[in-house]
């Protein structure tokens, strides 16, 4: 079934008035082939997220959320990490597990909460966990995780690893308890972490001015005995080495960083929500020219590693894949109906056991599609 | 075997751990240098070092947070929370994060913490160092909850919950710290979770309790046994979830009366659970409405504690109406 869905806009969002200095000349420390590749990495994410979209306005899937806007961020930090170190996202760094070589339709299978997703269906879409990548699942809680981030990079510290552990925050998560409690900790043992404040300029509707009445976000670490600046964070390579710096910080025992990265919601705060209620047409086209990877893909075209042939055959190729392997979860069915006791303890403890099994052995004999059926 | 206190039952399983894994780590707020506001952490520190025993900032959101990372590299974070009354700050932290994470994650990330919190009245503590927070904990699934009343049960069931794989609340009634005393083997001891104690066998009424009442259940059985010449039993529930359910279905149809003593407010207190699975699955067995003595629905006093805690005599009254009821 194909149901007509609006575009959320045109996939690069690039104003063609926007011109970068022509500079011929490659950037030092990259290779054609890597700058190429870092484009790439940001098409995917935005392709994935536009085909998400499509998902849930067509109702294939309850509700997602879309990181449009904040790529750089995501393909910055992930091509500066190592193996070994570990991701503890939001849930808009989602980006981040298809750089680490993760299938589209493995995270689809997430969205779609079916029975090949490895959480067994039992989070909201972009709810992700991936242990083999170090993509640390994640609650709706805003900062909870941070100083989880903090807490293991003092057992790799305490371990002797050579592990970092990179964080993302928003603007709103800033204020949370956990924000605090985290940096807190982290300056006082020199944890090996990298906090990204990714100031996207809204929680949901609540503006970046209303806040906090600090001059900058990034001087909230400095509180705390935190090396803390500030970036374009849609800049791409800016992203990318002030990683790579944080990183050899943490590595050499030299403690955490903050990074305020400045980006823009491009899009909705999720699929439930409605921007125009609190931001006008005209602040959101000024936004859409900073977009990333309209503005990586000049840069592209001028150290002549890019042109639009290769552009438009790349987003062409994405759209047809996105639709592929997402098509691979549609019809995979749920989970079974036990596996809703799992996972809760290591072993399913007696109480427990008996709710499964009065369940399975009574009401389970009901079949029941959907919610609020009466089959008697 | 020696004679100790509860407290160092809990210090010695700490240390036995410790000295077995070198992944269990313990921390807490004054828990290094000052080994902890009641000692719970006397010679961590000195014999294991800062790196495995500190004192963190005062942030308990932090102390739980930062334990849960630990746990998903690994390690075996044993964080103690000062007081219990004090634990509301990480209380995201535990129902949000602590309790989901293996359950969220497909079973991809356990987070095996053990959480370590003095609890309960009978210190003069007032409002906010008396609490008995334990039924918030069991509303929690992914939780598992234990509470000791002897000192040997302190050692082996806190070093059973080191060596677990879920994440558990240890809660010890500090009233009894120091005044309960036991033998408590020197040697190894692991007390499984789940099973309850009877701490005294009896044919006409059963108690149900834990922690710090236990001793007063005691009391309140001798009392009726030489005033009223009646048979009492006590059960020491000791692991809150997941609950020893047969022990407590077989007590109750060798009895046919129930009463459950808690310290915590009476409505939706742990009292209530065990009632509510009497009269699920034991109901034909009742001689007696089962009974809850328990906290009243006051936040807990200070003057007036000795009214609020639940002694001998409430215990006492409630045996006598029971044995009584026609």
């Amino acid at each position: 079934m194909v149901t007509k869905t609006p575009k959320m806009t045109d996939p690069k969002m690039t104003d063609p008035k926007i011109t970068e200095k022509p500079n011929p000349a490659l950037p030092s420390g990259y290779s054609g082939q890597q700058l190429v590749d870092l484009y790439k990495g940001m098409a995917l994410i935005r392709a994935f997220d536009e085909r998400q979209l499509k998902l849930q306005r067509s109702g294939r899937i309850g509700f997602c959320v879309v990181s449009t806007g904040e790529e750089a961020v995501q393909v910055g930090v992930a091509a500066a990490l190592e193996k070994q170190d570990w991701i503890f996202p939001t849930y808009r760094q989602h980006g981040m597990i298809l750089q680490r070589g993760v299938s589209v339709t493995d995270m689809a299978n997430q969205l779609y909460g079916n029975a090949n997703d490895r959480c067994l269906g039992r989070q909201m879409p972009v709810h992700y966990s991936f242990k083999e990548i170090n993509y640390v699942s994640l609650s709706s809680v805003i900062g909870t995780h941070l100083s989880h981030a903090v807490g293991a990079a003092m057992a790799a510290q305490y371990k002797g690893d050579d592990a970092v552990m990179v964080t993302f925050i928003g603007d709103g998560g800033t204020s949370s308890n956990d924000f605090h409690a985290a940096l807190t900790f982290a300056g006082v043992q020199k944890a090996p972490v990298v906090f990204y404040i990714v100031n996207n300029h809204y929680a949901i509707s609540h503006p970046v001015e209303e806040q906090c009445a600090a001059e900058s976000l990034h001087l909230k670490g400095v509180g705390y005995g935190i090396p803390s600046i500030k970036i374009d964070g849609n800049d791409l390579l800016a992203v990318h080495q002030a990683t790579q710096e944080a990183l050899n910080r943490a590595r050499a025992g030299e403690g955490p960083t903050l990074i305020e990265c400045d980006t823009y919601r491009m899009g909705p705060h999720s699929s439930s929500d409605d921007p125009t209620r609190y931001r006008d047409a005209a602040e959101q086209e000024a936004a859409n020219k900073a977009c990333p990877i309209g503005r990586f893909e000049k840069q592209l075209e001028s150290w002549g590693l890019w042109d639009d042939t290769q552009d438009k055959a790349l987003w062409t190729e994405l759209e047809q894949t996105m639709v592929d392997d997402t098509n691979l979860s549609e019809n995979v069915g749920e989970p079974t109906w036990e596996s809703l006791f799992d996972d809760v303890y290591a072993e399913v403890p007696p109480a427990l056991a008996r709710q499964r099994d009065e369940f399975m052995a009574r009401e389970s004999q009901f079949p029941r599609e959907n919610e609020g059926e009466f089959p008697l | 075997m020696a004679t100790k206190t509860l407290l160092q039952g809990v210090n010695d399983a700490l240390l036995q751990e410790m000295t077995r894994d070198d992944r269990v780590l313990v921390f807490g707020e004054d828990v290094g240098l000052n080994e902890g506001v009641f000692r719970a952490t006397s010679e961590l520190q000195k014999r294991f070092g800062k790196q495995r025993a500190f004192s963190t900032p005062l942030t308990e959101t932090g102390i739980i947070g930062v334990a849960i990372g630990m746990a998903l590299y690994g390690l075996k974070p044993v964080p103690e929370i000062q007081f219990a009354d004090f634990m509301y700050p990480a209380f995201d932290q535990i129902v949000s994060e602590l309790a989901k994470f293996r359950y969220r994650s497909g079973g991809e990330y356990p987070c095996p913490v053990v959480v370590r919190m003095p609890y309960g009245g009978g210190i003069r503590g007032g409002l906010y160092h008396s609490q008995s927070p334990e039924a918030y904990f069991c509303h929690t699934p992914g939780l598992k909850v234990v509470i000791p009343s002897t000192p040997a049960d302190a050692k082996g069931l806190l070093a059973s919950a080191i060596r677990g794989d879920d994440p558990v609340i240890f809660m010890e009634p500090k009233k009894i710290y120091r005044s309960v005393k036991g033998e408590v083997p020197d040697d190894e001891v692991l007390i499984p979770i789940g099973p309850a104690r009877i701490a005294q066998t009896g044919t006409d009424v059963t108690l149900f309790s834990f922690g710090a009442m236990i001793p007063v259940c005691m009391e309140a059985a001798e009392k009726a046994h030489e005033k009223l010449g009646v048979s009492v039993e006590v059960v020491d529930l000791r692991t809150l979830y997941p609950l020893d359910e047969a022990t407590i279905i077989e007590s109750v149809q060798k009895t046919g009366r129930a009463i459950v003593v808690t310290e915590s407010p009476k409505t939706c207190g742990y009292g209530s659970e065990i009632a509510a699975l009497i009269a699920e699955r034991a109901l034909d067995s009742l001689e007696a409405p089962v009974v809850r003595v328990a906290g009243f629905d006051t936040p807990f006093p200070y003057t007036l504690e000795k009214l609020y805690v639940p002694d001998a005599l409430r215990v006492f009254l409630a045996i006598q109406d029971v044995v009584n009821y026609q």
